[in-house]
């Protein structure tokens, strides 16, 4: 067959697969998910007229919940990926699925994390100056243009490396080893650098002494070693119970058990950063202060949150920690459910927020994200989340529908 | 493989590298972007020709003019004023300087409204170039417990001294590093600069300025049109669109023609001292040679030239 028609008919195939048979819960799913799109739209043209104006960011505080969101997809996309790596080791039995969710779900977070840049842009019309040769790429110096490249290589090679696999399933072949196994190998290391990479964009801010921590990058891989398996787990054990998609309970265990090690990890960075601030009582504390307290006698409006974060997170660590609570799904998914919020938070309010207050030259400015910012995250995660489903739809059918074949005959 | 009749790009490219391919990978870009831009938005050229509008550096003296001219009609449509956009450049063997007395300045923010007019700043929201702080002569200069928003009816308050701050024209400037499409950088004169329509608003310099001296345009800015100074420069004071980062250009079109910035002019009390660095007969050279200065944040390395001095 002319490889043309091939890849016309896959995509029609795949189009088909994605919106035709599917329960009521899907397309309620998908209509849920449609609507939150069309409200974030209208609020992002709320915005595109008035201006960044219509955000809670002001100069004090010139980055915020977008830029948190982006922040944490970050970390979603690396840890989706680094999952392939326990499951060569033990050779997990449907490790080409194990690696195809994790790589739909990195495409969906990054596409994501590149939306949040764009709504954050002041000049979104100017995104070709970030572009190499017909733009000006402040490599190497910018870590900013080190970001866009790491994160646009990284959606490039997970997008083809798991349509790839999706084609070569469609069409009934086995994939080339020889072209998977390398890719699949260099975005190991690429996904540490992207969240490594972000993590420098702030840690590099000799003006904002929160961030400017050398343990700032291994925090942010422990910490997404907490919530992008938490998020994968309750995706697989979905999966399990609407496909033939047979994960087995050791290899949950097994990542369950990791992220026992990863939670660890993760509150230890953090309490050893705590640590160093309160012990040493500069200057600098203010931000921490910001944080959990408030400055000169009000409350600071994300202090709440700080706290419900680390309650969160103790409490998974607990239920992980423990085998017994671990190993019972009930009471893991509690687990995955708090450790994701955690991070969540964390990444998305914790991170940014006390960089900015009090700014560079010590004023508080109590920065609250507005209606327009937070409808258009919705909107954001709306879409990504929309992309998600349609992949992993297609690649359900695909992979383990019996009648597959009628799809493309 | 060796098939006679195959025609890849690699073959039939003329063999030439470096920049003539790059203009004419650039070229291309410019032609689609145009095309795709005249069919949907034809009777719009202005717009067409600001969209695919080059880095400031990239410009050669005929764009530069073109450019000019056609930003001088918008700016006609938009004001209703005749702003003439210079393109200066620096003046050799100059590196400036500024030098401000903190015992002398009595916070009355002069200096704060004549920037704002001498620059065309936004009237409404207004985020001045100068941030005066005000803080306990008993504490020192602590910017923990510095107000910005003081508002007294007789300045300087009792107990209280003053401190301007603005952009401090680092020599080593973390604005600059960390700008992903260099659309801000130092000039041979020691100026930080900023184009303005080549900036895509993104902040991350105003997160890197250890100084709060970088302003976002978080709306279109608003200037009455009787009050907008018309003699402007391109990395200047011309009115700037909505969604791009501005600061104090030290009067970058009044320096460069040997005027002083108008912050000196205004000050009352003649707290501010500006001048050559490289000139060793000048004031700013025997403030930084006789007097105690004072650098802000000296440990981050930014290498200011901007430098506090107590005079008396
Ligand atoms: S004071 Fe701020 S804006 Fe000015 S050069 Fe230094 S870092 Fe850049
Ligand atoms: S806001 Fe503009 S000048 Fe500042 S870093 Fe971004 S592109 Fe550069």
């Amino acid at each position: 067959m002319n490889p043309l028609v091939k890849v016309k008919n896959f995509v029609f195939g795949t189009g088909r697969m994605a919106f035709l048979g599917g329960s009521p819960v899907y397309y309620g799913w998908l209509l849920f998910l449609l609507i939150l799109i069309c409200q974030g739209l209208l609020a992002y043209s709320h915005q595109f007229q008035l201006g960044l104006i219509s955000t809670g960011l002001r100069d004090s505080v010139s980055w915020g919940f977008y830029i948190g969101n982006f922040t944490f997809l970050v970390g979603v996309a690396a840890a989706a990926v680094l999952l392939v790596i326990p499951a060569y080791l033990y050779n997990w039995k449907p490790i080409r699925e194990v690696v195809i969710f994790g790589e739909m779900l990195a495409v969906a977070a990054i596409v994501m994390c590149l939306l949040f840049v764009c709504v954050d842009m002041g000049r979104p019309d100017r995104f070709w100056h970030l572009f190499p040769i017909i733009g000006h790429m402040h490599l190497p110096s910018s870590i900013m243009a080190w970001d866009a490249c790491v994160l646009n290589v990284y959606l490039i090679i997970n997008l083809f490396v798991a349509s790839y696999l999706i084609y070569c399933a469609y069409n009934g072949k086995k994939y080339n080893p020889k072209i998977v196994v390398p890719l699949v190998i260099l975005s190991i290391p690429m996904a540490v650098s992207i969240h490594t990479v972000t993590a420098f964009l702030y840690n590099g801010m000799a003006s904002r002494p929160y961030w400017n921590s050398a343990i700032l990058a291994p925090r942010f891989i422990a910490s997404a070693f907490c919530s992008g398996p938490a998020l994968l787990l309750i995706l697989f054990q979905i999966l399990r119970k609407v496909s033939d998609f047979d994960i087995k309970d050791e290899a949950i265990q097994k990542v369950a058990e990791y992220m026992a090690y990863a939670m660890v990890l993760n509150l230890f960075l953090y309490g050893a950063e705590v640590f160093k601030e309160y012990y040493s009582n500069t200057h600098h504390l203010v931000h921490y202060k910001y944080l959990f307290s408030g400055l000169h006698g009000q409350t600071s409006p994300i202090a709440v949150y700080a706290w419900m974060s680390l309650a969160f997170a103790v409490i998974a660590l607990v239920i992980f920690l423990i085998p017994k609570l671990r190993m019972t799904p009930m009471t893991m998914n509690i687990g995955c459910v708090l450790i994701y919020f955690s991070v969540y938070i964390e990444k998305g309010i914790a991170l940014i927020i006390p960089g900015y207050t009090p700014d560079t030259l010590g004023q508080v400015y109590r920065y609250v994200p507005s209606m327009t910012e937070v409808r258009v995250a919705m909107g954001v995660f709306g879409i990504g989340f929309l992309i998600f489903t349609l992949m992993v739809k297609v690649s359900v059918a695909i992979l383990f529908s019996p009648d597959r074949k009628v799809a493309h005959a | 493989m060796n098939d006679p009749t195959d025609i890849s790009p690699a073959a039939a490219e003329p063999q030439e590298l470096g920049t003539s391919r790059r203009e004419f990978i650039i070229g291309t870009f410019y032609a689609l972007a145009a095309a795709a831009l005249a069919s949907g938005c034809a009777a719009d050229q202005l717009a067409l020709d600001e969209f695919v509008q080059k880095h400031f550096k990239d410009l050669t003296p005929d764009e530069l003019k073109k450019t000019i001219a056609r930003m001088e009609k918008k700016y006609w449509e938009e004001y209703g004023a005749n702003i003439k956009i210079n393109a200066t450049p620096p003046i050799p063997g100059v590196l400036y300087g500024y030098a401000l007395d903190l015992s002398r300045c009595i916070g009355c923010r002069r200096c704060v409204y004549g920037c704002i007019e001498e620059n065309n700043q936004s009237r409404n929201p207004s985020t001045p170039w100068i941030t005066v702080l005000e803080m306990d002569k008993e504490g020192g200069v602590d910017l923990a417990n510095a107000d910005a928003f003081y508002d007294h009816e007789q300045v300087p308050a009792p107990g209280k001294f003053y401190m301007p701050v603005a952009c401090q024209h680092c020599e080593n400037p973390p604005c600059v590093k960390v700008c992903p499409v260099e659309a801000t950088w130092k000039e041979p004169d020691g100026i930080v600069v900023i184009d303005y329509n080549w900036c895509i608003g993104c902040r991350c310099c105003i997160t890197a300025c250890p100084y709060g001296a970088r302003h976002f345009n978080w709306s279109t800015p608003i200037i009455p049109k009787d009050q907008i100074n018309t003699n402007t420069e391109y990395l200047g004071n011309r009115p700037r669109p909505r969604g791009v980062v501005e600061k104090c250009t030290w009067c970058i079109h009044r320096v460069r023609k040997g005027q002083y910035p108008k912050c000196v002019e205004v000050c009352p009390v003649g707290a501010r001292k500006f001048g050559n660095l490289l000139d060793p007969e000048s004031e700013i050279r025997y403030i930084l040679e006789n007097k105690r200065v004072l650098i802000l944040k000296e440990e981050l390395n930014t290498q200011p030239k901007f430098f506090y001095y107590y005079g008396l």
